[in-house]
This record gives structure tokens, sequence and C-alpha cells, in this order.
């Protein structure tokens, strides 16, 4: 058993992989099993992540070799070079894999009822479980190019998911373009990138680049071209088009998921910024620009929310909206990564806040996601205006939905306030103004949240929706554990910090960290 | 001076895409902007690869005292190409659905999600 469980990391990966292959066959003979099928595999993903991420927060980062047990590979000439695919997995990196495997889990559960009535369904699942696949990948990995390849699977089996319901109407397969034309670019991009660096340091091996990174002129364009093609895809305001239509069209389930997809890009911007690059690069400057690419997202994302009548699609622009405090909290910490005595004040803090942060909004952001699934599951449209009086039928949505809107608002017991609380305290002592504008951000998103209560939920009860009843068992169930967890992260918020957030931050800072541990045999 | 060629090429098919994606308003001719990307990127790597008078990696064949190449940017290029194949075939599926829906090719009149 035990040596089952030392190849943990390779079975994250190819569980979900061969699954994949596995569900179209099992749907030939028996269509029902499918859902559960691909349930109880994403469950034991989960049980998995949380064995390795026991092991990565007591021991220290975990490094897995493919195909041997040395990273480096020696010529008979003597030159020992990095050759092997490893996965490196550090605080930071499992912090995002336990997101997306809640998440995808999650999201199984959910599809057990929301898309029984749809045909067609052992494809969704299997590009359910290419997407989860290549998120745990993008995530896990030290080898800048198997992230590019995890990044095309995300990105290839993500397209597909918006466009799902393209045989109904053509606006999905509208928005699947959209995202398609933007994930190719970003990723052909992040290949260039790939090359600027093979083509001077002959390696692909993160952790190594990092150690021999002169910061030539073709890291600096590197270092544009990864930084702005992964903002893009994270869903930053210049490079935002995509993310409301995306985010509207695709199956409530999937936005789920997607959203932590985008976390997943966001998580390769801090990687590069931090780990490949940290203080060789100019911090002020790239950190300033960070922080205003996460100041304009917060505002105009919330702008745009508040005059939105498509309920997925106001959701959508929160999500760009709450990106922002992500790009703020940790853009503060790199602005002030190379002066040590602001670093130890509040730049950690800061940045503790904004990765905090990112596990926050994936869990009330899907379950607000999930809400409006459930919503268009009883009623058939996402328009506010058609909408009335549900909350007399659909008790246990409309807890969820104010659970929800509650913790994105940054209201106390919920756990939008605790990471909200870190960000305003921290960035406050770097520069109050920007601290001002996140306050102000947040009592916009209250206000459109209350629009959305009140038009979905309260009023007389209409006429067409007399018969609506609460949606089915497995859809509660996925919301309420989303519900719990939330309330449990606004309740101890410092124990989480503590045992899984701090870690992640170190994880980012600590580059030398992250070099030594690949770099002792080489 | 003639070694370079290779990077020249590099930039004028990546521009070349990146004009294709921004000014033409085809679906068609928006995927094919994307492919010309990729083989420009895909022409970048293998210039890399290059050395002059080395040979294939191959032990077994190898004559005694030549060069030979570290295969990985071929291989990455293959990967690469793999990928494209797979992703100009979507792109062109979600353009025939699009065709199929809206009855044109034109993104002015593709134009239902906005706001």
């Amino acid at each position: 058993m035990s040596s089952i469980l030392m190849h943990a990391p390779a079975l994250v990966i190819a569980l979900p992989l061969l699954t994949a292959f596995v569900t179209p066959v099992i749907g030939r003979f028996n269509r029902k099993t499918i859902s559960w099928f691909v349930s109880f595999i994403l469950g034991l993903t989960l049980l998995l992540i949380i064995f390795i991420a026991n092991q990565v927060l007591t021991n220290g980062a975990l490094i897995y070799v493919f195909g041997g047990t040395e990273a480096g590979l020696t010529l008979p000439s003597g030159y020992t070079v990095p050759i092997r695919i490893i996965f490196h997995i550090d605080g930071m990196g499992i912090f995002m894999g336990l997101i997306t495997a809640v998440v995808s889990f999650l999201a199984a559960i959910y599809s057990i009822s929301f898309m029984e009535q749809h045909s067609g369904l052992e494809k969704y699942y299997t590009l359910l479980l290419l997407l989860a696949t290549g998120m745990f990948g993008m995530e896990l990995t030290g080898d800048i190019f198997n992230f590019f390849v995890f990044l095309e699977i995300a990105s290839i089996a993500s397209v597909a998911l918006i466009s799902f319901r393209s045989t109904l109407a053509g606006e999905p397969a509208e928005a699947g373009f959209k995202y398609m034309v933007v994930s190719s670019i970003s990723a052909l991009m992040v290949l260039f990138a790939i090359g600027l660096f093979y083509g001077q340091y002959d390696v692909l091996n993160m952790a190594t680049i990092a150690s021999v990174m002169q910061f030539t002129q073709l890291d600096k364009i590197a270092l544009v071209l990864l930084v702005s093609v992964l903002a893009m895809k994270a869903g930053s305001v210049p490079m935002h088009m995509w993310t409301p239509d995306a985010y509207s069209e695709a199956p409530a389930a999937i936005t789920m998921v997607l959203v932590a997809a985008s976390q997943a890009s966001l998580y390769a911007l801090f990687r590069t910024t931090f780990s490949l690059y940290n203080v060789t690069l100019n911090t002020v400057t790239v950190g300033w620009i960070i922080i205003i690419l996460g100041i304009l997202s917060m505002f105009i994302g919330v702008t745009m929310a508040i005059i939105q009548k498509d309920i997925k699609r106001l959701m959508a622009y929160h999500a760009i909206s709450q990106t922002g405090y992500m790009l703020l909290g940790v853009g503060v910490g790199l602005a002030v990564l190379a002066n040590p005595v602001a670093l130890e004040n509040f730049g950690i803090k800061a940045m503790e806040g904004g990765i905090f942060h990112i596990m926050n909004h994936a869990m009330y952001k899907g379950l607000l996601f999930l809400t409006a699934g459930a919503l268009f599951y009883r009623t058939g449209t996402r328009d506010l205006n058609k909408m009335g009086g549900l909350a007399n039928n659909m008790m246990y949505t409309t807890i969820f939905f104010i659970i929800g809107a509650a913790a994105i608002a940054g209201i106390p017991p919920f756990n939008g306030f605790a990471s909200k609380l870190i960000i305003y305290e921290s960035v406050y002592q770097f520069n109050p103004l920007l601290s001002i504008i996140a306050m102000l951000v947040s009592i916009l998103t209250l206000a459109s949240f209350v629009k959305v209560f009140h038009s979905a939920f309260l009023g007389p009860k209409l006429e067409q929706y007399k018969s609506v009843q609460e949606v089915p068992k497995s859809m509660v169930v996925a919301m309420a554990t989303l519900a719990c967890i939330i309330v449990f992260f606004g309740l101890f918020p410092d124990l989480i910090v503590k045992h899984i957030v701090h870690p992640a931050v170190m994880a980012l800072i600590n580059q030398t960290h992250y070099t030594a541990t690949i770099l002792g045999g080489i | 001076m003639i070694g370079n060629f290779p990077f020249v090429a590099v930039v004028i098919l990546i521009g070349l895409g990146i004009y294709t994606l921004i000014f033409k308003k085809n679906l068609i001719k928006i995927a094919i902007g994307i492919t010309l990307i990729e083989n420009g990127t895909n022409l970048f790597l293998i210039t890399l690869g290059y050395r002059k008078g080395a040979i294939a990696p191959i032990y077994t064949q190898a004559p005694e005292g030549v060069k030979m190449v570290l295969p990985t940017p071929q291989a990455l290029t293959l990967t690469s190409i793999v990928i494209g194949v797979a992703t100009t075939a979507l792109i062109l599926s979600i353009a025939m659905i699009l065709y199929q829906k809206y009855g044109t090719l034109n993104t002015d009149e593709i134009r239902r999600l906005r706001g």
C-alpha cells in the first residue's frame, strides 16, 4: 500500500486521465452509472491530494521524478543536465491542487442531477476529467514545457465544455470560439517564452532556469510575454473580454471549474514572477504593474457587473473584480520583495491575504454559480427580470445564495471577510488609497448582490413558477458542502492561514529554497 | 548573417499571424492566423535546435568524434505540432457550428453576446 502511495503525484494525473478515456466505454453499457463513477474517481483524487498535502506541509517540498530517481542525467562526457520531467510540489502548488480537487469533485457531484437530461453525458465527463488533469498538471509540475502541455490540455477541454450546449443555440459556440482564440494565443506565447529560455540556458526545469537566470534582454521579453498572456488567461481587466461570455454560457458546474482554471493561470503568473525571476527583476515596477492590473480589474469588473441583467454574466463580472483583490494582495508583496523590513511588516501579510482570497473566491464564487445553475435548472432562464418570488419554493437555494453573497461582499462571519480584512489592513500600510478603493469595490459588490437577491428571490410568487420545487439532492449536497467550507473558513481563518496559506506564501517568497531542493545533486 | 534567416522568417510568420488576427473578420481566416503564429513558434524551436555539422543522436550508428545534437527541441516541436492539430480541428469545428447557427462567418454579425 505504501509503495503505491509513494507514486501519489503521478497517480493524481494518471487517475483522472485514464478514467477520462474509460468513461465512454462504460457509457456504452450503462448511462446512469457514469456520473457516480466519475464522482467516485474525483473523490479518490481529492483523497490523494489531501495525502500529498499532508506530506508536503509536514516534510517540505516534494520532488517526484518520472522514470528515474534523479532529475539529472549524466552524459558519457561527464556533462550533467536536468533533463527528466519532474513534479515539484511545494506549499503553493499543493494549495492550488487542493482547490482544484475540491472544486472538480463537487462539480461532478452537482452534475449528477444537473446534467441528467442532457445527451452526450459520457463526452461531458471525459472533458471534465481532462480539464481536472490539465489543472493538476499546471499546478504540480516543475518543468516549464510540461506546464505548456497541461495548459493546452486544460484549454482545449474547457473550450469544448463551454460550447457543450451549442446544439441548442449559437451563443455557447460563440463564447467557445472567443476563449479558444485567447487560449491558443496565450499557449503559443508561453511556448515562445519557453523557446527563449531554452535557447539561452539549455534547460526546461523551472528551478534550474531560476538559478541560472541572467536577466538579459531576452529574459525581459519572455517576462513580458508570460505576464501578459497569463494575466489574460486569468481574466484580468484589459484582457477580460472572454470571461463574461465563457462563464455565462458554460453549464453551471463547469463555470465553477473554469474559475479554478483561471486561478491556475493566476498561479502560473505568481510562479513566474516569484519563483522564476524573484529579486533579479525590478520588483517595484513589476509589482506596481500587477497592482494596477488588480485595481483596474476590481473597479471595472464591479461597475460592469452592476448593470447586468443576466445572472451568470453578472457573477462573471464579479469574478473579474475578485481576481483584482488577489492581484492587489500579491502585487503588494512583490513590490516590497526587495525590501526586507517592509516585507516583514506588511508584505507577507498582504500576500497571505491575496493567496487566501484565491481559495475563498473559488469556494464562494463556485457556490454562487451553482445557485445560479439551480435557478436556471428550475426556471429555465438566466434573465433576472423574468425571475421573482423564488424564495418561497426554493428554500435551500435561497439560504446558500445568502451565504455566498455575504461572503463575496465581505460580511463578517464568512470567509470573504477574513481574507479581505487581511488585504485591507496590510495594503493600507503600503498605500492607503489602494485600500480605500478595495473597500469601495466591496460596497459596490454588496449593492449588486442585494439587487440580485431582490429580483430573483423576493417579491410576490409569479404565476409561471407556482409549481417550482427545490432542486434535486445531489445539487443541494454540492452547494451545502461549499457553504459549510465557507462558514468554517470564516469562523477559523487563523487556523487556515497558519497551516495552509502561510506555507504557500513562504514557498513563493523563498526562491533560494525553491531552487536548492532541485539542484541538490547537480 | 545567413544563419539568422530562419529567425527573420519566424518574425515574419508571427507578425503576419498577429496581423490576420487583428484585421481579418472571417472566422476561417482567424483560424489561419493562429496556425501562422503556431508555425512561426515551431520554426523558432527547430532553429534553436540546429547545430552545424552535428548528427542525429543515435548512439549505435554514430561515427567516432562527430558531435550529436540534443534532441529536446525536436521533441518539443513534435509535441507542439500534435497539440496544434487538435487546436486547429477544434477551432474549425466551432466555426462550423457557428456557421450553422448564424448563417455567416463574419465576426461583425456573430455578436449576440455583448455588454
